[in-house]
């Protein structure tokens, strides 16, 4: 079983091991504060009852932010991404609007949007779907810019409609780097969906950590950021299945990026 | 020396008995092109004129930037020429397939749907294309990778697949664009020869664009010589030679026709290349 990992992930996996082992045993014995270093185990067993409690809710709210957030702004952005790839005057009119808003630090649109929307979800929404765009529309126009003259020459020369050089070359040649703007713009969704929470929301993931720190609940805090952490990892892991049964003939490696 | 074996054509007409009896397939006339530049234009093309008569297999050889690659954007209509026209016989643009040195196959699309794919521009059903190009695969020595993706094939695999897609396609014109140019030198021969059999079998007229002068003769009816740029054509010559040619065998009748286009072409490589002869 073990011979097959690799060594790098042997590794990794003893010095992972080694860590937590040393955590546990020196918070047990006293050698960390138990306060503020709760021993992994103990972490452990809280997230297990915060979980039966009422952390499933939150995650279910923070989820359905970062959901919400992607539908509400990765997918107009894949759509005005292709409308900016194809059409050069499309381009030339949006253009401006990205240069001046891609740059703005999107959480710092937070308090004004909850003075033009009100305090709801509305604001916090609208945030993250403006962050989850910027990535998505940008990658998505380099996705349809970047594909070879020579695939649409010799699409055309076998006699191919500009609809059959859509569907045939362009949607399928922009795969690669819509799969990048999505991976970046759900990072960048989960990320903000936190952060708003943080900022005065009474539910969600980002909320409760907020709330942990106030009442020093220092195991509900490790809980909390293991449970983002997984997280993290299993929409990575999402996204590469993605990749890989929508785009087959991407390398592993590309696949990856 | 090139007088007694060699019998050149001037541009536009072929063989007399040739001409007599059948309209061109394929004839440029007065093709010009020019690039707007940063530090002015660049002409390209100036004043090009042939014609090809279809089933024959014509070779561009010529100086690195004297506008081989336009010229068969151009006869492609992929471009429009500066002034000039080129015309098929008094119709419409037959349809064409398009080869070029390398990356012309589709990564996203596997080895079989890649050879079907100008039967499918040409609307032909799913399960027709499919079984002609599983048969096209295993006649190619394709028939273990058919579901493979182009990254997963070599160089000179790639290339086959991207001939095999043109020939398949039943297009009757055929442009290439120095097909052969990123292969190393047995993959080449064998492709080379793969080409002349296809080619022999279905007779589809051929504009091949090639820097290899070897290359040119073993495979041509004709080579058409350019000048540096702007392209001209500097001369047409007729390959005399009974095929089956062999690139060793008939070693000595081919160099006298790559001496004789060196002669023509060597002043205006070396003042491209800016080197003193
Ligand atoms: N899209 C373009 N824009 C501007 N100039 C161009 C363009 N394409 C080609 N040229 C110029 O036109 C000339 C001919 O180019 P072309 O690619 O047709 O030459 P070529 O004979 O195919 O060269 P090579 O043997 O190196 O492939 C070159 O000087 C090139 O710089
Ligand atoms: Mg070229």
């Amino acid at each position: 079983m073990t011979h097959r990992l690799s060594e790098g992930r042997r590794t990794a996996a003893f010095v992972a091991v080694a860590l937590f082992g040393a955590w546990e045993v020196a918070s047990r014995s006293g050698g960390l504060s138990p306060t503020f270093m709760p021993a992994p185990t103990t972490v452990l067993g809280t997230l297990g009852r915060e979980l039966a409690g009422g952390l499933v809710g939150h995650l279910a709210m923070t989820m359905g932010r970062v959901f919400g957030g992607l539908l509400l702004g990765a997918v107009p952005a894949l759509l005005l991404g292709f409308a900016m790839g194809l059409s050069p005057a499309v381009q030339r009119s949006v253009d401006p609007f990205v240069s001046a808003l891609h740059p703005i630090p999107k959480l710092a649109l937070l308090p004004l949007l909850m003075v033009l929307l009100g305090i709801g979800e509305a604001p916090r929404l609208t945030v993250i779907a403006a962050g989850a765009f910027f990535p998505m529309l940008l990658n998505t126009l380099t996705g349809v810019r970047q594909i070879s003259g020579v695939h649409i020459d010799v699409a055309r020369s076998y006699g191919a409609t500009n609809k059959q050089i859509l569907r045939r070359v362009i949607l399928p040649g922009s795969v690669p780097m819509v799969l990048t703007g999505l991976r970046l713009a759900t990072n960048l969704a989960f990320l903000t969906a936190i952060a708003v929470e943080m900022l005065g929301a009474s539910d969600g993931l980002g909320a409760q950590l907020w709330l942990s720190w106030q009442t020093l609940r220092v195991d509900l805090l490790f809980a909390v950021l293991t449970l983002i952490a997984v997280i993290g990892v299993s929409i990575s892991a999402g996204l590469r299945l993605l990749a890989r049964r929508g785009a087959p003939w991407l390398s592993e490696h590309t696949a990856q990026i | 020396m090139v007088s007694g074996t060699l019998r050149t054509a001037s541009a536009g007409r072929t063989s007399p008995e040739a001409s007599a009896t059948e309209t061109p397939a394929l004839t440029c006339s007065h093709l010009s092109a020019v690039y707007p530049g940063r530090q002015g234009d660049v002409q390209a093309l100036r004043d090009i004129g042939f014609s090809i008569r279809d089933r024959e297999f014509v070779s561009i050889v010529g100086p690195s930037g004297c506008g081989k690659s336009t010229l068969l954007r151009i006869i492609a209509g992929l471009q429009q020429p500066t002034a000039g026209s080129v015309s098929f016989g008094g119709a419409s643009r037959p349809g064409t397939g398009l080869v070029f040195q390398e990356h012309g196959t589709f990564p996203w699309m596997t080895v079989v749907e890649n050879l079907a794919f100008g039967l499918e521009m040409q609307g032909m059903p799913r399960d027709e294309r499919q079984a002609r190009a599983l048969d096209y695969a295993n006649r190619l020595g394709l028939g273990q990778f058919v579901h493979a993706f182009p990254r997963e094939l070599s160089v000179g695999m790639r290339q086959r697949v991207d001939i095999g897609r043109a020939f398949l396609s039943g297009a009757p014109l055929l442009l290439m664009d120095e097909p052969f140019g990123a292969l190393d030198a047995q993959t080449r021969w064998v492709l080379q020869e793969e080409l002349l059999r296809i080619w022999l079998e279905s007779r589809k007229l051929v504009v091949f664009v090639t820097h290899d002068l070897d290359e040119a003769v073993l495979l041509s009816d004709r080579v058409l010589v350019m000048s540096g740029r702007p392209g001209t054509i500097r001369q047409d010559v007729s390959i005399d030679l009974p095929r089956p040619r062999d690139s060793r065998r008939d070693h000595a009748a081919i160099r006298e026709y790559t001496w004789h286009m060196w002669q023509l072409l060597e002043p205006d490589v070396r003042s491209g290349l800016a080197i003193k002869g």
